[in-house]
């Protein structure tokens, strides 16, 4: 086994799963306002609010999920272990909890477009991110943007 | 028992049923993400372990197949939350 000792030290300096999490968040503020807009042609203000509040759930569980991540591996592999299993239990508990509250909370939550956006938008985000993700030795995390080019006429221009 | 059965309303028993099985179903469908999450984050730390300059390639497959094993926990969610009475 080689030495882990560097790979706490870069933990705090190579963070993919927080980039991914924060390209995670950025990409559901853009699809947000179809979901909305779908939960409100079928369900009213209730969908859209239901809508709403499952993208939310969605984004906070892929930043918790990835700060989790981001807070263990700096202390020890061990930690990274037994840190994701509890977080996945206390997630998922969270869930719940959240879940009875906004139901028994009255009668603007719509239960049918908030499990449809919560599946759909969870999937749906992953697998596009997946198109974005670099995940080789030189970029861990997400791929590099592009450079603009610049020309030699637009150099002489400037 | 039978008692407190007699005790119920008509409808209250089939709530309450299906509150547990609610509750049953998601617990149930939690487990097997849960043991797929351990083989994802157990063979990303052995890969850290064996090759620590591989590490933020690990990491970033370790959070997508940890996102991905919980969509699947997500769905017994969804059953969740449609059964809640």
């Amino acid at each position: 086994m080689a030495d882990t000792s560097s790979l706490v030290a870069d933990a705090t300096v190579v963070t993919p799963e927080r980039d991914i999490a924060r390209d995670l968040a950025r990409r559901a503020v853009w699809v947000a306002p179809v979901f909305v807009v779908v939960g409100a042609i079928g369900w009213g203000a209730t969908g859209a609010a239901s809508s709403a509040i499952a993208l939310a759930l969605v984004v906070a569980n892929f930043l918790i999920g990835a700060a989790i991540i981001t807070r263990a591996v700096s202390i020890s592999l061990n930690a990274l272990y037994g840190a994701v299993l509890f977080g996945y239990l206390i997630r998922l508990g969270a869930l719940a909890v959240i879940a009875v509250v906004l139901k028994g909370s009255g009668d603007w939550f719509a239960a049918v477009p908030f499990a449809i956006t919560l599946l759909v938008t969870h999937l749906g985000l992953l697998t596009w991110e997946t198109r974005h993700v670099s995940a080789s030795l030189a970029f861990p995390g997400l791929m590099p943007q592009p450079v603009p080019q610049v020309t030699p006429e637009e150099n002489h221009s400037k | 028992m039978l008692n407190v059965l007699a005790q119920t309303a008509a409808g209250e028993m089939v709530e309450g049923l299906k509150a547990i099985g609610a509750g049953l179903g998601y617990g149930l469908a939690a487990i097997g993400p849960g043991i797929g999450i351990g083989t994802v984050v157990g063979n990303a730390i052995s890969a850290m372990a064996r090759q620590p300059e591989s590490a933020g390639m690990a990491r970033t497959t370790m959070f997508l197949g940890i996102a991905f094993t919980e969509a699947l926990a997500l769905i017994g969610f969804v059953v969740f939350i449609l059964l809640l009475p």
